[in-house]
């Protein structure tokens, strides 16, 4: 059961092939064997989940039901789930359970989808590794010596080592895409405004965006149509319809307009990741599309702005944990200073704190104009870059990141390192945009990930592209080793 | 950056920063701006800042009362709460 | 030389929603505390904020009511500093492109002058919580319920040169911001604070240092902490002294100011566009929408009252100041159909039992329409202005309305004349020697002698006699006997 897409257990659920129930069973029990191997979830929920599956089972058996109806997932840790702990990857949260869902933990939960439990994280969404969270990293299903990427490691490895078909995950500047790179996933991270921030704990509010991490594009577009949805709780939200992603990804690439930024393929990009990714494009071109070269001239810029803009909201976005109404709090503080600076220091990891006062600096009086201002106008260069090169190509595509899975450590002492992990994804969180993540081929027999870039709102062209590739190839089909 | 820089900076974001840290922290904070000095090098010459990725405007909610009273559920994950307050030590103006 | 003072005002006035800024809690006063707190007041994870509609209708009204530009977009940003009563660890403010944008108010001052105080601009933000000193030990308790209520701080330009034109400015604004419904400025309530900034000079000087005192809730506290501060430092500089930029308290019930803490403490508030909020759009249309639905400002009242109610000047702005006390005295006038006298009753007795029983004309225990009722029985006779102040009083103590009183009391004037009558000649028959007096007294001067018969007869009446009546009945028996 656990080889099957998304797809195929909806199928198998209706023809009675399994129930919810064994489905959920047979997960919570794989994950109970498995996970101490990987270390992916932070709470797993097993009467909650068996609960969810008996309801679906009876929606299931009154007929007609979405799609998700009885599908187990599991949620990352960032989603708020009423009354399920949710940590946040944080010592700060790690006794935090909110009374509300999130707005996508509605969706699904309204669908019939069943949860698992929530899944490990880099703290606050602050890393490129899973090396961060306070409760231990992730690690890589295809080579556990390595990382599974981050921030969504534990949705990544999860899904990879198929304990979950499906999970949640969030992206403020690669976080669902390179982990997908890294183990060999299908990605999605939606245009800014897609899917409700609410009940998302917050890193960086104007770059954050939720999206689905799965095994194949099909998939991945079932996740979305559920996960997406207007929601007047967040600002940022649009009031857009939400398509059937699925209905369009069978349409033919015959004139598809490709194109391939040069920025992308320069130094710093592994050759053997470059060819798999080079290949990939080819593969578009017999299936009629049109290459060309672009150039998105800003794409240097991309991580210098994140790291003042990223910073700033979070130092803002992280003042309310101040151990007063929820959260951690220090052992008898002498008064209020000591009760902010404690527990504040206590329960926040060392990434954390960096990137608060990094946030603080470029907020402070005499450098906002130099950092936080020019960050700002940057941003707006690194979105005219795309605007202009969409008006003659439909879809950018690259890499999604520069080398396969790393080990752990190699990048963990060097925080600019470990920020340019983001280089090829970074500059879509800042334009907003929508960015999918597809396996591509394996470089040491670890996975890489082709990237591909849509204009707003256009994550139906999106899937499907990757789609029409994947029923060429069977890259998004293997799996890692010794996952059973 | 140095370790009073960093000082203030960890009093900004109420943090507290160890002596033994202090120039560790610099270094990394130091490394970071190095990256993000790259910007400088940017000709923003008449360029808007960029808050948001979409150029939306704001929804304007109705003003009808939606929220009931939830305190108990909320201050159920206080860490110190009484006769419905939360408590901070003394807050002296 | 003399001293120049030059005050600068920051007004904060919470706006008259149902909800909060940010969230559909309630914003009603008086809750059990954290009550009206939602997940979004308290700055739960996850949590994000949604622009009440109410809240903008009511600050673009305000620009309107002071003549100010009303910006057509502005935005929200985060004020960051870290107090248990600002629970977000940021408020949402507005620094960069304020709603309103410069208007002014007028001030009439006590030599009937005029003076035009500019206003800098208002802009929106939440109000905070409020911390609990006492009650909870060595601790401080933390109620959210006003965190979020939305608030204008209106900033004025330092026009202010004295106390006494503080008062009138922020007597001014009280006046807009009820007459214009957008707040019920109730200050002991907290619903408009006022921010002092203030700073001394020799004529023609540079603007002196200045200092901030912040959260005065009512206008005498204003007038009096303003009067202490400029002696302070004028006392301070004339003994060789420097003054310190800082912000100050000042206690109302002690008479007490002291420092709170000085420029080099103060925070670096680090101030950037709120990412959870987008901007908000407004068009001509919106605005003239607003404009269209304004309640009348109390320089249109002022200018109705005299051209329609033909009150004097001094009445009329007297009585159009205060949103509350001109409907009181419009319903009163109305009930009477006698404007003059209407005025005269809210500007004398109303206004004097008000000032008595410290009081505000909202809490006041008559309404306008039981004040016309008791002028109606003064102008039908049914009782003379004196006996009227009893009834008056009597209706203050809750002892119902004119009617009632007057009936209970028996306090009724008598006009029958058969009644009148009797009484006139029993006091005749019991005075035959006043009434040879005035029978002797020449005709020019008779008229005076009538006052010695009208005591006896009062008296005897219980007050209750009506003196026109009683005048006519007496010329006409002494006439008789002439």
């Amino acid at each position: 059961m656990h080889n099957k897409t998304i797809a195929e257990l909806a199928q198998g659920l209706r023809s009675k092939e399994f129930s919810s129930e064994e489905l959920t069973r047979h997960y919570l029990e794989r994950i109970e064997r498995l996970d101490s191997n990987y270390n992916s979830f932070i709470t797993i929920t097993p009467e909650q989940a068996i609960a969810q599956a008996q309801a679906a089972d009876q929606r299931l058996a009154s007929g007609n039901q979405p799609i998700l109806c009885g599908v187990p997932i599991a949620h990352k840790d960032i989603f708020c789930t009423d009354g399920i702990r949710t940590s946040c990857g944080s010592k700060m949260l790690d006794n935090f359970t909110p009374p509300y869902n999130a707005t996508i933990v509605e969706n699904y939960a309204a669908a019939g989808a069943v949860t698992l439990g929530k899944l490990n994280m880099d703290e606050f969404a602050m890393g490129s590794s899973n090396e961060t969270s306070y409760y231990g990293p992730v690690k890589n299903p295809w080579d556990t010596n390595c990382v599974p990427g981050g921030s969504s490691g534990g949705s990544a490895a999860a899904v990879a080592a198929h304990l979950a078909p499906a999970a949640t995950a969030s992206d403020t500047g690669g976080s669902i895409r390179q982990p997908a790179s890294l183990c060999g996933l299908t990605g999605l991270k939606p245009t800014y405004g897609r899917v409700s921030r609410w009940g998302m704990i917050a890193f960086a509010s104007s770059l954050d965006q939720a999206g689905p991490l799965t095994r194949t594009a099909e998939d991945s577009a079932i996740m979305l149509g559920t996960m997406a949805s207007f929601d007047s709780k967040d600002s940022t939200c649009l009031d857009q319809t939400v398509p059937d992603y699925t209905a369009t990804l069978g349409d033919s690439l015959q004139g598809l307009r490709i194109g391939v930024p040069k920025e992308y393929f320069s130094e710093g990009l592994n050759p053997e990741t470059a060819s798999r990714v080079q290949d990939a494009i080819k593969e578009f071109e017999r299936q009629g599309a049109t290459v060309k070269e672009i150039s998105l001239p800003h794409t240097h810029l991309a991580v210098p702005a994140y790291y003042v803009i990223a910073p700033a909201e979070c130092s803002a976005n992280l003042s309310r944990f101040d151990g007063v109404r929820y959260g951690y709090r220090c052992e008898n503080p002498a008064d209020l200073a000591d009760l902010y600076k404690r527990s504040r220091s206590e329960a926040f990891g060392e990434e954390v704190q960096r990137r608060i006062l990094v946030g603080a600096y470029a907020l402070s009086a005499g450098y906002y104009d130099a950092y936080y201002r020019k960050a700002q106008q940057v941003r707006r260069l690194i979105k005219q870059d795309f605007v202009d090169a969409f008006n003659d190509i439909d879809v950018v595509m690259g890499p999604t990141a520069t080398s396969p899975a790393f080990e752990f450590g190699a990048k963990s002492n060097d925080p600019v390192a470990m920020y340019l992990e983001d280089i090829y994804t970074i500059a879509t969180n800042l334009a907003g945009l929508p960015g999918l993540s597809i396996p591509c081929g394996l470089v040491d027999n670890k996975p890489v990930g082709l990237q591909l870039i849509g204009n707003y709102f256009s994550e139906a062209k999106l899937l499907n592209a990757a789609h029409q590739y994947q029923l060429v190839t069977d890259y998004h089909q293997q799996s890692a080793p010794a996952i059973d | 950056m140095d370790r009073s820089d960093i000082a203030k900076l960890a009093e900004l974001a109420r943090l507290q920063i160890s002596n033994e840290h202090a120039d560790e922290v610099a270094q990394s904070i130091t490394d970071v701006l190095a990256l993000v000095d790259q910007l400088q090098a940017a000709n923003t010459e008449g360029v808007s800042p960029m808050a948001h990725p979409l150029d939306a405007v704001q929804r304007l909610r109705a003003d009808v009362v939606t929220e009931p009273n939830q305190r108990e559920a909320f201050q159920a994950q206080a860490p110190a709460t009484d006769k419905g307050h939360y408590l901070v030590p003394k807050v002296i103006d | 030389m003399e001293w120049e003072t030059v005050i600068g005002l920051e007004v904060h006035v919470q706006l008259a929603t149902k909800t909060k800024i940010f969230s559909g809690s309630s914003t009603a006063f008086g809750a059990e505390p954290n009550t009206q707190a939602c997940a979004i007041d308290l700055a739960m994870p996850g949590t994000l904020p949604v622009v009440n509609a109410e809240a903008y209708r009511l600050a673009v009204m305000f620009g309107l009511g002071i003549d100010a530009e009303i910006a057509k977009r502005s935005f929200f940003e985060r004020k960051n500093y870290f107090y248990p009563d600002v629970p977000k660890g940021y408020q949402t403010t507005q620094l960069d492109s304020p709603i309103v944008g410069p208007g002014h108010v007028d001030i009439t001052l006590d030599d009937g002058s005029t003076k035009s105080i500019r206003i800098h601009h208002a802009h929106l933000e939440e109000d905070a919580g409020k911390s609990v000193h006492e009650g909870f030990y060595d601790m401080s308790g933390i109620d959210l319920n006003r965190a979020g209520t939305p608030l204008i701080e209106i900033v004025s330009e330092p026009d202010i040169s004295n106390s006494e034109e503080a008062v009138a400015f922020a007597k001014k604004l009280h006046g807009i911001v009820t007459s214009l419904g957008i707040s019920d400025g109730d200050m002991s309530q907290g619903s408009m604070r006022f921010d002092v900034n203030i700073s001394v000079r020799k004529p023609g000087d540079e603007l002196g240092t200045r200092t901030e005192t912040k959260n005065l809730n009512s206008f005498k506290f204003m007038e009096d902490c303003i009067a202490l501060e400029v002696e302070r430092q004028i006392d301070l500089i004339e003994n060789g002294g420097k003054i310190k930029q800082e912000t100050r308290l000042y206690n109302g019930d002690t008479g007490v100011a002291r420092s709170m803490r000085s420029k080099e403490e103060a925070n670096d508030y680090r101030y950037f566009p709120c990412p959870d909020l987008l901007p908000v759009e407004i068009d001509d249309e919106y605005i003239e929408a607003v404009r269209s639905t304004m309640p009348e400002l109390p320089s249109a009242r002022k200018a109705r009252f005299i051209s329609e109610l033909g009150l004097s000047d001094y009445d009329a702005e007297t009585l159009s100041s205060d949103a509350v006390q001109a409907s009181f005295f419009e319903q009163a006038a109305a009930t009477a159909s006698d404007a003059k006298l209407a005025a005269n009753w809210v500007m004398g007795e109303v206004s004097a039992h008000l000032n008595s029983d410290e009081i505000s004309i909202s809490e006041a225990p008559i309404t306008g329409e039981l004040l016309g009722g008791l002028i109606v029985r003064i102008k039908d006779n049914t009782i003379s202005n004196k006996i009227a102040k009893d009834v008056f009083e009597a209706m203050w103590a809750g002892e119902g309305d004119a009617d009632s009183v007057i009936e209970a009391k028996g306090l009724k004037q008598v006009s029958d004349t058969g009644a009148l009558e009797a009484i006139v000649d029993e006091v005749l028959a019991a005075s035959e020697a006043m009434v040879e007096e005035y029978i002797n007294t020449e005709e020019s001067k008779r008229k005076k002698k009538l006052g010695g018969f009208m005591g006896p007869i009062m008296k005897a009446s219980k007050g209750q006699a009506n003196p026109r009546a009683v005048n006519e009945i007496l010329l006409k028996k002494l006439n008789e006997r002439l």
